[in-house]
C-alpha cells in the first residue's frame, strides 16, 4: 500500500504547505506518490520528486486540470485511488484541498479527517476542534483513509534530496462544471503569510489603512508577512486574505509580532503555536499579553518606529 | 427554484468549551446553543436570492437530536418558508449528513443547496462539498459573493493570497464565507409566525441512510497552554531578549 498525496500548485511552483504534507505523509509508514494534476506543470513534477521522502510522482497534464477545480480532479483521484493500492490519501489544509479532499472521501465512501496536527500511528490522527480550543485524538477504520494536513503541525519535508521518479499518466474527463473567470491575488514582495518565518500583525488598535504603513518598516527590516486581525480585516484597513485567526489563515512562525491587536479567542486560535510571539499594546490589561512572550506596554506608533531604529 | 439550506446546532460561538474531565468531548450540557453561524449565513444568502426573484422557497433543514427543532425555528423565523428535521440521537459525522441532505435533495428537488463553509464545533469543513460529490452537482466553496443568472452561476471564492471568480452551472452547492453577507436578526412576530410554519420530521431509517460513525474519537484533550511571557520596559530590552535569549533575530 502507498500514501497518495495531491499536490498544491499553480502549475510553475508546489505550494509550500504541500512539502507539510508530504511530511505527515511520510510518518504513515508506507511509499509516498505525489499526484501533480496541472497544465504545462512538468517542472512542478520535477520539484515534486526532488522533495524528501517521495518515491513517485505522478504527472496527470491536461487543460482541465489547470486551474485546481475540484469537480473533475475528485473523480480523477477516485480513478487512481478504485484499485486500492492507496491506504492514504493526503492534501493541504489549504482552499485547494479543503475544496477537493471532501469530494475524493464521499465518492470513495469514506470519512476524512480534517487538519490533522499529528499522525499518532498510521489509523490514528490528533486534530483541533472548538477553534483549536480542544484536540481530538481520532480513528478511522475505513480501507482508505482521506486526510487534509494543517501545514502548521509538521515540519516540511526538504526541497531537494529525494530521489522520486516522475510517471506520466492519463488525464481523466473532464466534468465541465466549472470554469474560472479570474483570480485577484494580492500581489506583494512578502513571503506567503503561511509560509513566513516572521510575521508582523496590526489589529484595531492600527486605527486606519493609513496607519498600517508604520508596520511596513518594520516588516520590511525583518523579511516578514504581514498580516491582521479580523477586527482590522472587517474595519476595511486591509485586504481579507491578510487575517490571521479561527476564520482566517492559521499561521505558526518563529515569531510573530502583535501590534494593537487586543487577542481575542478568535485571533488567537489563528497563531498561538508561533514560536515567540511579541506583543504591542498601549492596554496592559490586553489578552494577547497572557499568550505573549515578551510585551511591551505602549504606543505603537512611537514603539514601532523605534524598534526598526533598534534594529539597526 | 427551490434553495435547501441546512442548519446545524452547535455550541454559542460565545461560549469558551471546556473540555469534559473524562476525556470523552467538550461540555455541552446546560451550555448555550445556537445556529452555526456560518448556517445563518446561508440562510441569509437564500432569503435575498427570495427577495430578489431568484429562489421560491427556501426550506431549512437540520440533522440530529430533536432539540434542533429549535434551531429549525430560528431559520423559520429569520424567513425560510418550511422546515425539515432528520431526527437521530446517533453522533452524525459530515459524511452521514452528506447521505442524509443528498435523500432529502432527491426528495424535495431544489437546484441550490447554500451549506456553511464549516460548523465551529467539529471544524470539519466537508459537509457540503462531500453533499455536491454524492449529487454528481458542481461546487464553489468559500463563497464571498454570489451572482445568479439563470442557470448560469458566478460565484466569487476567498482563496488562499485573494478571491478567485468561477462560473458554475445550476444544480450547485456552494459553501459560505464570512463575508458573504451580514445576516439579519431575528424580529419578535416573525419569531411568533414561525411557530405556524410547517416542520416536518423524518428519520434517517425512513431516508434508507445508514449513519453510524465512522471515525472512533478516542479522547479529546485541552491543548498544550501557553504561559505568559514577561513585559519589558522598553524597546532596547525587547530586542536583547529577541536576539540573546529567544535567538530569533540576529
Amino acid at each position: 500500500m502507498s500514501t497518495l498525496v495531491i499536490a498544491d500548485h499553480d502549475n510553475q511552483a508546489l505550494k509550500g504547505a504541500t512539502r507539510n504534507t508530504i511530511a505527515a505523509a511520510s510518518r504513515l509508514g508506507s511509499d509516498v506518490v505525489v499526484l501533480v494534476a496541472g497544465s504545462g506543470c512538468q517542472a512542478v513534477a520535477q520539484s515534486a520528486a526532488a522533495v524528501a521522502g517521495v518515491s513517485k510522482v505522478l504527472l496527470a497534464d491536461s487543460p482541465h486540470y489547470k486551474d485546481g477545480l475540484p469537480e473533475s480532479l475528485a473523480d480523477f483521484v477516485v480513478g487512481l485511488a478504485g484499485g486500492g493500492q492507496y491506504g492514504h490519501i493526503l492534501a493541504s489544509a489549504t482552499a485547494f484541498g479543503k475544496s477537493v479532499a471532501p469530494r475524493i472521501a464521499a465518492l470513495l465512501d469514506v470519512a476524512q479527517v480534517s487538519e490533522i496536527i499529528s499522525v499518532e500511528s498510521p489509523d490514528t490522527f490528533v486534530r483541533p476542534i472548538y477553534a483549536g480550543n480542544a484536540f481530538a485524538t481520532v480513528q478511522s477504520k475505513d480501507r482508505i483513509k482521506v486526510i487534509t494536513v494543517r501545514a502548521t503541525g509538521f515540519d516540511a519535508a526538504a526541497a531537494n534530496g529525494g530521489t522520486g521518479i516522475v510517471e506520466s499518466v492519463a488525464a481523466g474527463p473532464d466534468s465541465g462544471k466549472s470554469a474560472l473567470v479570474g483570480r485577484e491575488l494580492t500581489k506583494s514582495d512578502r513571503p506567503e503569510l503561511t509560509a513566513a518565518k516572521v510575521i508582523v500583525s496590526g489589529g484595531r488598535g492600527m486605527g486606519s489603512a493609513e496607519a498600517f504603513k508604520v508596520l511596513e518598516p518594520l516588516a520590511d527590516k525583518l523579511g516578514a508577512a504581514m498580516g491582521a486581525s479580523r477586527a482590522a480585516v472587517d474595519a476595511g484597513y486591509v485586504p481579507n486574505d491578510w487575517q490571521v485567526g479561527q476564520t482566517g489563515k492559521i499561521v505558526a512562525p518563529e515569531l510573530y509580532f502583535a501590534v494593537g491587536i487586543s487577542g481575542a479567542i478568535q485571533h488567537l486560535a489563528g497563531m498561538k503555536d508561533s514560536r515567540v510571539i511579541v506583543a504591542i499594546n498601549k492596554d496592559e490589561e490586553a489578552p494577547i499579553f497572557s499568550v505573549a512572550d515578551y510585551g511591551i506596554v505602549g504606543d505603537l506608533f512611537q514603539v514601532v518606529p523605534e524598534l526598526v531604529k533598534e534594529l539597526g | 427554484m427551490k434553495v435547501m439550506v441546512p442548519v446545524k446546532r452547535v455550541v454559542d460561538y460565545n461560549v469558551k468549551v471546556r473540555v469534559k474531565s473524562d476525556g470523552t468531548g467538550v461540555e455541552t450540557a446546560n451550555v448555550k446553543m445556537s445556529m452555526n453561524p456560518f448556517d445563518e449565513i446561508g440562510i441569509e444568502e437564500a432569503l435575498r436570492l427570495k427577495e430578489a426573484g431568484s429562489a421560491t422557497e427556501v426550506i431549512a433543514v437540520s440533522c440530529g437530536p430533536a432539540a434542533c427543532q429549535e434551531t429549525l425555528r430560528t431559520a423559520l423565523a429569520l424567513g425560510a418558508d418550511r422546515a425539515i428535521l432528520v431526527q437521530t440521537d446517533v453522533e452524525l459525522q459530515p459524511l452521514a449528513v452528506a447521505k442524509l441532505l443528498k435523500a432529502l435533495v432527491d426528495k424535495e428537488q431544489p437546484k441550490m443547496a447554500i451549506v456553511g463553509k464549516q460548523a465551529i464545533d467539529d471544524d470539519c469543513n466537508q459537509t457540503g462539498q462531500m453533499l455536491s460529490a454524492l449529487l454528481g452537482w458542481s461546487q464553489a466553496t468559500f463563497a464571498s459573493k454570489v451572482k445568479v443568472d439563470g442557470d448560469k452561476l458566478t460565484v466569487t471564492r476567498e482563496v488562499d493570497g485573494g478571491l478567485e471568480t468561477i462560473n458554475i452551472t445550476l444544480p450547485a452547492v456552494i459553501t459560505t464565507d464570512l463575508r458573504l453577507n451580514e445576516p439579519r436578526y431575528v424580529t419578535l412576530p416573525n419569531i411568533m409566525k414561525a411557530k405556524k410554519k410547517p416542520l416536518e420530521t423524518l428519520t434517517p431509517e425512513a431516508l434508507g441512510v445508514d449513519v453510524t460513525p465512522r471515525l472512533i474519537t478516542l479522547k479529546v484533550a485541552e491543548p498544550p497552554t501557553r504561559k505568559a511571557g514577561i513585559k519589558v520596559p522598553d524597546v532596547k530590552a525587547l530586542v536583547d531578549k529577541l536576539k540573546n535569549e529567544a535567538k530569533v533575530i540576529s
